[in-house]
């Protein structure tokens, strides 16, 4: 139920509706879609990513002098939460070939491959196995299966999605291996979505040029994360586990490879440390760097802890400068903010409509110029509705799914948001959704070639981590598929490595040099990173911890 | 900016908190002070890390729910959030036979269902999770992956299963077994990894990688598109 003061409005939403459906019903288009030129426009003045201060050219490491989004180039310009002489690093806590950072589908994908290909493998994670962006995914995951389709077209829709920057080895690796990937999928179990005669059911997804996505019906990434949860956990003789761990520093070894790790335990704050031949970093992205101030669809973690710990060992990243906006996250009710309603909804009928239930923008314009167009109606025409807790957005008429697609499309289309929903006393079903654009995913990362190897021996990364696969735009379904592909082949790759790899002396030292740089910066000491969870607390309570010591966000 | 809200008195550890009466469990755990290091995960009600127990004011019932999708209520008792550490046991998907063999070798337990059906009700999913042990009970694989699929393993109800039945990890191998042997094969799925494996696609993406900028747009710009089914 919405509160009195967004009647009117919904009221004038219903009562237009009958028209709107006329219009679509007729095959004319609800609202026009922008020419390049207005594209453009609306862009520069409204995309997050365009303002001012959004980018900022940060001062040290191996990106020096380059424009990154101006949140990363704050986390990255701070001091560590440790110091590394507190450290006796010829006493390891743990030892292993291959150590694999970050439990969501790449991880587990990495453990796998690496296990396979007959090495010892050490999986850190900061919160519970599984707890991940991975598990979120409802959308789908792309692969080049249907007949009328092939790893070539996909190769094309990716990398023209990604404006042609995407680096074209990992785009080749990422569609020449789809359907095998989903075929591996398969084996270990998971559902995907299949007709009676065995087809994949296969959906469009935004700038697909084929049927290309598959799904698990609308638990797509948890099917996929949870079957290889389950594998991995199968697995105990040469997988090692260890949960609510949160990696904080990588360590190196004198010839300046990666050689391990040091953990904190989140629980009785310990700090612990690993020996490893090589270490692959699958943590996910940034979602809660909230980058200005934005909602976010991302897990509690995902906070670019691997980001930092590999830009202070001179692991170059690339493309972090861009932001990807989802145009449709909740933002009423208050339990459910920043909560993706997936492209299908758009796909399926649903329009945007202003306060007056006007349609301002086409509802399949791509993601970018579709946010800016919601940030337009909402700040400059001010043609927003205003929400009890004070967020502004725009009405998502989902009603009209079922009124085009007949009854019962939404339930049997989305049947995870619908629930989502209605635990709040919506019914997307009857009424429109309020919705704004969110912070969802990290275009860039940390680059890497298509052994997922970076410029410093010994580290690898894959998954959202990971950059130049998508340019500075990943399409729908081929982050999914990201993750396995280099997952695997990160894992692959890693034990590879780990079989002839020789480990010197093991040191921190790299720390201290980082610091150095830091320092000559002026920041202050309170400055750390990685943030490894965001901080919120409210000030009113912290001014009254009067004992309590913040170490960054952490206590 | 926003319009006032109202506050309800929150209960944990005995202490008594004043937070806003829309928060989530979670939330209203923030607002209260505390930093929560488990028990919470994706904060959207899919990854299970946030079942957790309270009891409402003047009510005598223990209930269950996640944490992020349960709004606080004026006098509600919290406790703190557990962690189910429910057994795993371990197996080779690829020697299980789908049938009632790979329940019974793994699962035993779940034949000791007393069909209270505590499960089904405690479930946040609304799932019919008695409905799906028994479907396992009688080795009915696919209607045990069918009727489990929205889970998200918050171990809410083994929590509360008087048997000590770990419903959650049981429906994940039925599911397993049901993907990896159940569904249809798909036709298109086998040829096109044959194919791959053939290296039928190599030339042309080779070609790609190595094309200029001019010629790739070209390319890019005048694909044909096909979005329908035929
Ligand atoms: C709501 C939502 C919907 C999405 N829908 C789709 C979709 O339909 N299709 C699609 O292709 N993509 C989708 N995506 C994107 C995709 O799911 C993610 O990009 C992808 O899951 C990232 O996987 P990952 O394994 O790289 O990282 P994650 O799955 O996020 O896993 C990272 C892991 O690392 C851990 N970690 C983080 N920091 C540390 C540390 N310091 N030490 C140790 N461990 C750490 C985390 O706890 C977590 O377990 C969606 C994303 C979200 C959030
Ligand atoms: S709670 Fe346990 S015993 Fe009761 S119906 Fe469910 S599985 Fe059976
Ligand atoms: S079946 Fe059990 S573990 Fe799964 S969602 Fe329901 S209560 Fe949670
Ligand atoms: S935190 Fe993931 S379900 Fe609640």
């Amino acid at each position: 139920m919405y509160p009195e003061s967004m009647q009117e409005s919904i009221k004038k939403v219903k009562k237009t509706r009958s028209e709107r459906l006329k219009l679509v019903k007729s095959g004319k288009e609800i609202y026009s879609m922008m020419t390049e030129k207005e594209r453009e426009v609306v862009l520069n003045k409204f995309h997050p990513d365009y303002q001012p201060d959004a980018r900022r050219k940060i001062r040290i490491g191996p990106n020096k002098g380059e424009e990154l989004t101006t949140e990363v180039a704050d986390l990255l310009e701070t001091y560590s939460r440790i110091d590394p002489k507190d450290f006796d690093l010829t006493k390891l806590d743990y030892e292993t070939d291959v150590l694999v950072i970050g439990a969501g589908s790449a991880g587990f994908a990495a453990a796998l491959l690496a296990e396979e290909n007959g090495v010892d493998v050490l999986l850190v994670t900061k919160l519970r196995i599984g707890d991940s962006n991975s598990m979120m995914a409802q959308g789908g995951i792309q692969a080049a299966v249907r007949p009328d389709d092939s790893p070539v077209l996909h190769y094309l829709d990716a990398i023209g999605g990604g404006h042609f920057e995407n680096k074209p080895e990992l785009v080749r690796a990422l569609t020449a291996e789809a359907p095998d990937g989903i075929n591996w999928l398969k084996d270990h179990g998971v559902m995907f979505d299949r007709n009676p005669d065995g087809t994949m059911i296969t959906k469009s997804g935004g700038g697909t040029s084929r049927l290309r996505m598959h799904s698990a019906r609308d638990y797509t990434g948890a099917a996929i994360c949870a079957t290889l949860r389950d594998e991995v956990l199968n697995r105990p003789d040469h997988i090692k586990i260890l949960e609510h761990q949160p990696v904080v520093e990588l360590i190196k070894d004198n010839t300046g490879k990666v050689s391990g790790a040091v953990l904190y335990h989140l629980e009785n704050r310990e700090y612990f440390t690993i020996k490893a031949k090589a270490t692959i970093i699958t943590t996910g992205g940034f979602g809660r760097l909230h980058i200005r101030n934005y909602e976010t669809t991302n897990h509690y973690g995902a906070t670019a802890d691997g980001l930092v710990i590999s830009y202070r060992v001179g692991a170059k990243l690339m493309y972090m400068d861009s932001v990807q906006y989802h145009p449709t996250g909740a933002i009423y009710p208050q339990q459910i903010i920043g909560f993706l309603c997936t492209e299908k909804l758009r796909a399926l009928g649903a329009q945007p409509l202003n306060k007056k239930a006007e349609p301002f923008v086409n509802p399949l314009e791509p993601r970018d110029v579709e946010s800016s167009a919601f940030i337009r109606e909402c700040l400059e025409r001010k043609k927003g509705i205003k929400t009890p807790s004070g967020h502004i957005g725009v009405w998502l008429d989902t009603p009209l799914i079922d009124q085009i697609n007949g009854k019962g499309a939404i339930q049997a289309s989305v049947p995870a948001m619908v629930r989502q929903f209605a635990r709040f006393d919506v019914d997307m079903i009857a009424e429109p959704i309020l919705v704004y654009p969110t912070l969802h995913y990290q275009n860039g990362g940390v680059e890497i070639n298509a052994q997922c190897e970076t410029n410093i021996p010994g580290l690898f990364v894959a998954g959202e981590a990971s950059g130049g696969l998508h340019g500075r735009n990943r399409l729908m379904g081929n982050s999914q598929l990201d993750l396995i592909i280099f997952g695997r082949r990160a894992g692959k790759f890693a034990a590879d490595y780990a079989k002839g790899a020789k480990i010197g002396k093991l040191t921190l030292d790299h720390i201290y040099e980082y610091e150095k740089d830091v320092k000559k910066l002026g920041i202050d000491r309170s400055k750390i990173s990685p943030m490894v969870l965001p901080d919120y607390i409210p000030d009113a309570v912290k001014a009254k911890q009067l004992t309590t010591k913040y170490h960054g966000t952490l206590r | 900016m926003a319009d006032k809200v109202k506050m309800v008195k929150i209960v944990v550890l005995g202490e008594g908190f004043d937070v806003p009466e829309d928060l989530t469990i979670i939330n209203a755990l923030e607002y209260a002070g505390f930093q929560l290091t488990h028990g919470v995960g994706c904060r959207e009600g899919f990854c299970g890390a946030c079942g957790t127990i309270y009891r409402e004011k003047g009510d005598y019932k223990l209930q269950a729910g996640l944490a992020c999708q349960t709004v606080v209520s004026d006098g509600m008792y919290l406790a703190q959030i557990p962690f189910v550490p429910a057994e795993k046991p371990v197996y080779d998907i690829t020697k299980l036979k789908p049938d009632i063999t790979a329940i019974k070798d793994n699962y035993p337990i779940v034949f000791r269902c007393v069909a209270c059906n505590t499960c089904s009700k405690v479930c946040p999913q609304d799932l019919e999770v008695m409905d799906y042990v028994q479907a396992l009970i009688r080795g009915d694989i696919e209607r045990a992956a069918d009727l489990s699929f929205d889970c998200i393993r918050c171990g809410l109800c083994a929590l509360r299963c008087p048997a000590e039945i770990v419903q959650y990890n049981s429906a994940m191998l039925a599911r397993r077994l049901c993907g990896r042997y159940l569904l249809p094969e798909s036709k298109d799925l086998t040829s096109r990894v044959k194919e791959i494996a053939e290296e039928k696609y190599d030339k042309e993406l080779d070609e790609l990688v190595k094309m200029n900028l001019k010629k790739l747009k070209e390319r890019y710009y005048s694909r044909d598109i096909k979005l329908f089914d035929h």
